[in-house]
């Protein structure tokens, strides 16, 4: 029997290159065109932006650059030095911040209301899907006109209630513009959180309910201990998801307000240094900042949700 | 010559033996049955011979050629799943003539060869529909007559009866057995946990045991004709998994040897077995057979006390208390009058028991065929 | 009807009184519909405004009433006339149109290798994919300006078609592959049985099947290549190469002083009425793309 055995694990050496390794070299053939692709189009374009940020490259000449080291970062007149640059990080962290903690509470709330069972449901869902298919640029447009500090509707209604007692500037007062980018962002992204914490809510059990009303525990209580505890990693991975997209938010305040100084967000300020003003290794070094800020963040969320899932698996 | 033959197959799941060391030879125009309990890898046997998956070690040959490398559109052999596996996509015409159409073949051979399995299957006027508006039964011989159009040498079948109900299994099991003669030279090999279809169904049952991690034990654990894993079971697990309701089984002693013949001890009663003593010693441990069928109830010298009936209609299940333990002797009747806790007269022939050492192989039995028919002759 | 009463017991009620009839109870019920009421007109009022500012001319611009004092169609016109915003529109259907193609017809291949063959590195290369779509726009512009200009595509729409894959391309594999996960396996058995190649499997067999995905995941390509701004802002510089996101963040008059409203809005309208229509009546396939590519991330 022991011979037996030595020749069957002998004999089995020759056929690994058999069916099985012609299915996974099929399989490299069939995602080569795809990863050859995006690496062509996301992996190469990084690793360039990330080289560039160490050199002096400028758009008017831009074949002929040195290297120059972290002096983009770290130098007198480098990144870390920039009033700017800072400014450009506290809004989009502000922005972030109050966008996503907004978006997550209200999409909760829709995400329940669209979890009833309803005739109105349809149209629920209509409804949310609008603000989420309309264009960014178009919705900046939009707000940008609702908002209008003369003929706008939204100054117009304050007025006409007594709220305010004379027009706000709601994109150009730098008090307020911030927090009106904010305003439609969370009118955009909503729906999109929305419909994460929805395909959550919709994972839970009903048993879970049932043997809840069965037990004649409130409503108030049934949502607290049984339905947040599962979906909290669905918000989670919402929330990841809308910070992550949050960070590198650009149209709406391009569109909004320009180049504006006290809206501006990394995102704004990496393009204008890089194309409005031509400084291709500043501009990169700051597009690397805000990548490594981007990918640090990453990897922390997913070593988070990794414990948060175990935890809940557990 | 052999259609297929199988050497020394093995197949593991990364260290877990699931086939091990397989030689088997099914020869050309046979119906071969893999049978055994869920876990014996009686699919993944045939999935080897399919060419979905890869042996461990070992070779088969399908019509002289060693197909080990060879991918499965190449081995002459077609598949019917379980599942059907139709293209939900594609109209009943089109789920057969897609794989005819990567053959290159002509069109017009193409059309013979339907029209040919549509008269076998009685698929007519089905041709154009969707596998979704056809019933499971439709399913089912849609997806035979894919097979059939391939015109292969080997028809391999994985459990094609379990998705339907009671009453369609049994008109299909006749079809399939009908179309097994029809299709003269092609080899079957069927899988199925069920043993009426083994039985039914095979010129030959290839019965697998679950290997269960061992690595001493071997996956054939009987192959021959239905009848003779019937009547002649290896070991204890074939007797116990062919034959419904399953063989009894109690513990006794060797009291000793005569010829032709064993005597043996149960709880201080000697029943004789009409089995060869070779190997066998007195005192030794050993388990006595006997299948439900073959047990005589309403004569004999012993009584046993009816602890619970159950009434099918044209027979009764009666379950007899040995006299002196708790261990419940399984007997069919046809009398539907027997009452539970009756103390009825009983007796195991000699020429029906089974014989079966402490490692499970059983002692070779003289009769050839069963007594005939005791259970019934009993009660005229 | 003691609808108070009721509502009032409603947090303590017994099971026995719930479980005949799962009866509603008013208040909650009021408070539904006022809550959906008032979320319905937040979606779609900015976009009614919209419509309805497109209408207006002149002075009715600056009155804040829904319904138009004096409707005017010369807004849409004024779009067409004084910009070529018909080239535009076709740019954006050939980019968006390209880049679905484009990112479907790799990703089904992709998925079949992701979704069906376990391979060494696979799960490695999953969360690679995964994470470029986190990858922020301008982290890439600098090389993705150079790469366009190596290949001449400078100012055209080429420029945008390989630059919006970089957007697509992570999801539309991710979502694909969860698709093709569900897929019987059986299937791809019979089809090997068949002897069919592995391209015919996942574009004669595959792609019928999952056709309610590939609508729904390709839906999405579309909308994110058609909504794009900072690539084509960036790659384009002739009014005619323009797509119309870009196209309506520049319109300007004449003077430069003060924007035409009613045309922007005008404009705003002409692109987002296809889309919301799209979505309205794919609503149900779009809410399954998103999900599957979300949950299983």
């Amino acid at each position: 029997m022991p011979e037996k055995v030595i020749r069957s694990t002998f004999s089995a050496v020759p056929l690994r290159g058999g069916l099985a390794a012609q299915r996974v070299r099929r399989a490299w053939w069939m995602a080569a065109p795809m990863l050859l692709v995006l690496a062509a189009v996301g992996g190469w374009p990084l690793l360039r932006t990330i080289w560039l940020s160490l050199t002096d490259s400028e758009l008017s000449r831009l074949d002929d650059y040195a290297f120059i080291g972290l002096e983009n970062y770290i130098g007198e007149y480098g990144l870390l030095a920039s009033a700017d640059w800072w400014q450009a990080v506290a809004n989009t962290l502000l922005f972030t911040g109050l966008s996503v903690s907004l978006e997550t509470l209200l999409g909760l709330g829709v995400a329940l209301l669209l979890n009833q069972p309803s005739r109105l449901r349809t149209l629920l869902r209509a409804a949310l899907l609008v603000p989420w298919a309309i264009p960014t640029v178009v919705s900046a447009k939009m707000w940008s006109w609702m908002l209008h500090d003369q003929f706008g509707i939204v100054n117009h209604q304050l007025l006409a209630l007594g709220l305010i007692a004379t027009p706000l500037a709601w994109t150009a007062d730098p008090q307020l513009a911030l927090f009106s980018i904010v305003l439609v962002d969370v009118w955009k992204a909503t729906p999109y959180m929305a419909l994460l914490i929805l395909a959550a809510l919709q994972m839970v059990p009903v048993d879970c309910y049932e043997a809840a009303r069965v037990d004649g525990v409130p409503r108030w209580q049934v949502f607290r201990r049984v339905t947040l505890p599962l979906i909290l990693p669905g918000i989670l991975v919402a929330v990841v998801f809308r910070t992550l997209d949050a960070l590198r938010v650009f149209d709406l305040i391009y569109v909004m307000t320009s180049n504006s100084r006290d809206t501006q967000s990394m995102s704004v300020f990496v393009r204008e240094q890089l194309i409005d003003f031509g400084l291709v290794g500043y501009g990169s070094a700051a597009a690397s900042c805000l990548f490594f800020m981007v990918a640090l963040l990453s990897i922390v969320a997913m070593g988070l949700m990794r414990k948060t899932f175990e935890r809940a698996a557990a | 010559m052999s259609r297929i033959a199988l050497r020394g197959v093995s197949k593991f799941f990364g260290n877990i033996p699931v086939l091990k060391d397989i030689d088997l030879d099914i020869a050309s125009g046979e119906f071969c049955v893999f049978v055994g309990p869920s876990g014996c890898g009686k699919s993944t046997l045939l999935r080897l011979l399919a060419g979905l998956e890869e042996v461990s070690a070992g070779e088969i040959e399908i019509d002289g050629l060693l197909v080990n490398q060879l991918p499965p559109a190449q081995r002459n052999v077609a598949m019917v799943f379980q599942s059907y596996a139709l293209y939900p996509h594609m109209s009943v015409y089109q789920n057969m003539a897609f794989g005819l159409q990567h053959r290159k073949l002509a069109a017009g051979e193409i059309e013979q060869r339907i029209a040919g399995a549509v008269r076998i299957l009685q698929l007519d006027g089905l041709l154009q529909r969707r596998p979704r508006e056809l019933s499971g039964g439709q399913r089912q011989r849609v997806a035979i007559a894919r097979a059939i159009v391939r015109q292969p040498k080997v028809f391999l079948f994985d459990e094609p009866l379990s998705n339907l109900d009671a009453a369609l299994r049994v008109q299909t099991r006749l079809e399939i057995a009908r179309l097994h003669r029809a299709l003269g030279s092609a080899s079957m090999v069927y899988v199925t946990h069920d043993q009426v279809e083994a039985m039914t169904l095979a010129d030959r049952i290839v019965l697998l045991q679950p290997l269960a991690g061992r690595t001493d034990a071997l996956s054939v654990a009987q192959s021959g004709p239905p009848l003779d894993l019937y009547h002649h079971p290896a070991n204890r697990f074939v007797a116990g998994f062919i034959g419904s309701p399953a063989m009894n089984f109690v513990e006794a002693t060797v009291k000793s040897l005569c010829h032709p013949g064993v005597a043996v001890d149960v709880l201080g009663t000697i029943w004789d077995a009409r089995v060869s003593s070779r190997g066998l010693m007195p005192g030794e441990a050993v388990t006595l057979g006997i299948r439900p069928e073959h047990v005589l109830l309403g004569q004999g010298t012993q009584r046993a006390r009816v602890s619970h009936v159950e009434r099918l209609g044209e027979l009764s299940h009666v379950y007899l208390e040995l006299p002196g333990s708790g261990t419940a002797l399984l007997a069919k009747s046809p009398r539907d009058d027997i009452a539970t806790d009756e103390l009825l007269p009983f007796d195991l022939p000699p020429q029906a028991m089974h014989l079966f050492r402490s490692d499970g192989v059983a002692q070779a039995r003289y009769a050839a065929q069963q007594p005939a028919d005791p259970a019934h002759s009993a009660f005229p | 009807m003691s609808g108070l009463t009721e509502a009032r017991e409603a947090p303590a009620a017994s099971p026995r009184r719930q479980a005949p009839g799962r009866r509603r109870f008013p208040r909650g019920r009021i408070g539904y519909w006022a809550a959906s009421l008032l979320f319905v007109f937040v979606s779609v009022f900015p976009l009614l405004y919209a419509l309805s500012s497109s209408f207006k001319q002149g002075a009715g611009l600056f009155s804040p009433t829904l319904w138009p004092a004096a409707p005017t169609l010369a807004n849409y016109s004024g779009v067409f006339a004084e910009q070529p915003f018909a080239q535009n529109l076709l740019n954006s259907l050939l980019v968006a149109g390209c880049v679905v193609a484009l990112s479907l017809g790799l990703s089904l291949m992709a998925a079949w290798a992701f979704g069906r063959v376990q391979f060494r590195g696979r799960g490695l290369l999953l969360m690679l994919i995964l994470s470029a779509s986190m990858l922020p726009q301008v982290a890439v512009l600098s090389g993705m300006f150079e790469l366009v200009r190596f290949f001449g595509l400078y100012d055209s729409l080429g420029a945008l078609v390989i630059a919006d894959l970089v957007l697509t391309l992570p999801f539309t594999v991710w979502v694909l592959v969860t698709f093709v996960r569900q897929l019987p396996k059986e299937l791809e058995e019979a089809a090997a049985m068949d002897g069919v190649g592995v391209l015919t499997l996942v574009f004669r067999v595959f792609m019928p099947l999952l056709w309610p995905a590939m609508v729904a995941t390709g839906l999405l390509a579309f909308i994110a290549a058609w909504n794009e701004f900072l690539f084509a802002l960036t790659f384009t510089l002739s009014t005619e190469a323009r797509t119309v996101p870009v196209a309506i963040a520049l319109i300007s008059t004449a003077s430069g002083f003060e924007l035409p409203w009613g045309r922007i809005m005008a404009a705003s309208v002409i692109v987002t009425l296809p889309l919301v229509a799209l979505v309205v009546v794919f609503q149900r396939r779009i809410v399954a793309g998103l999900s599957a590519g979300a949950v299983k991330g």
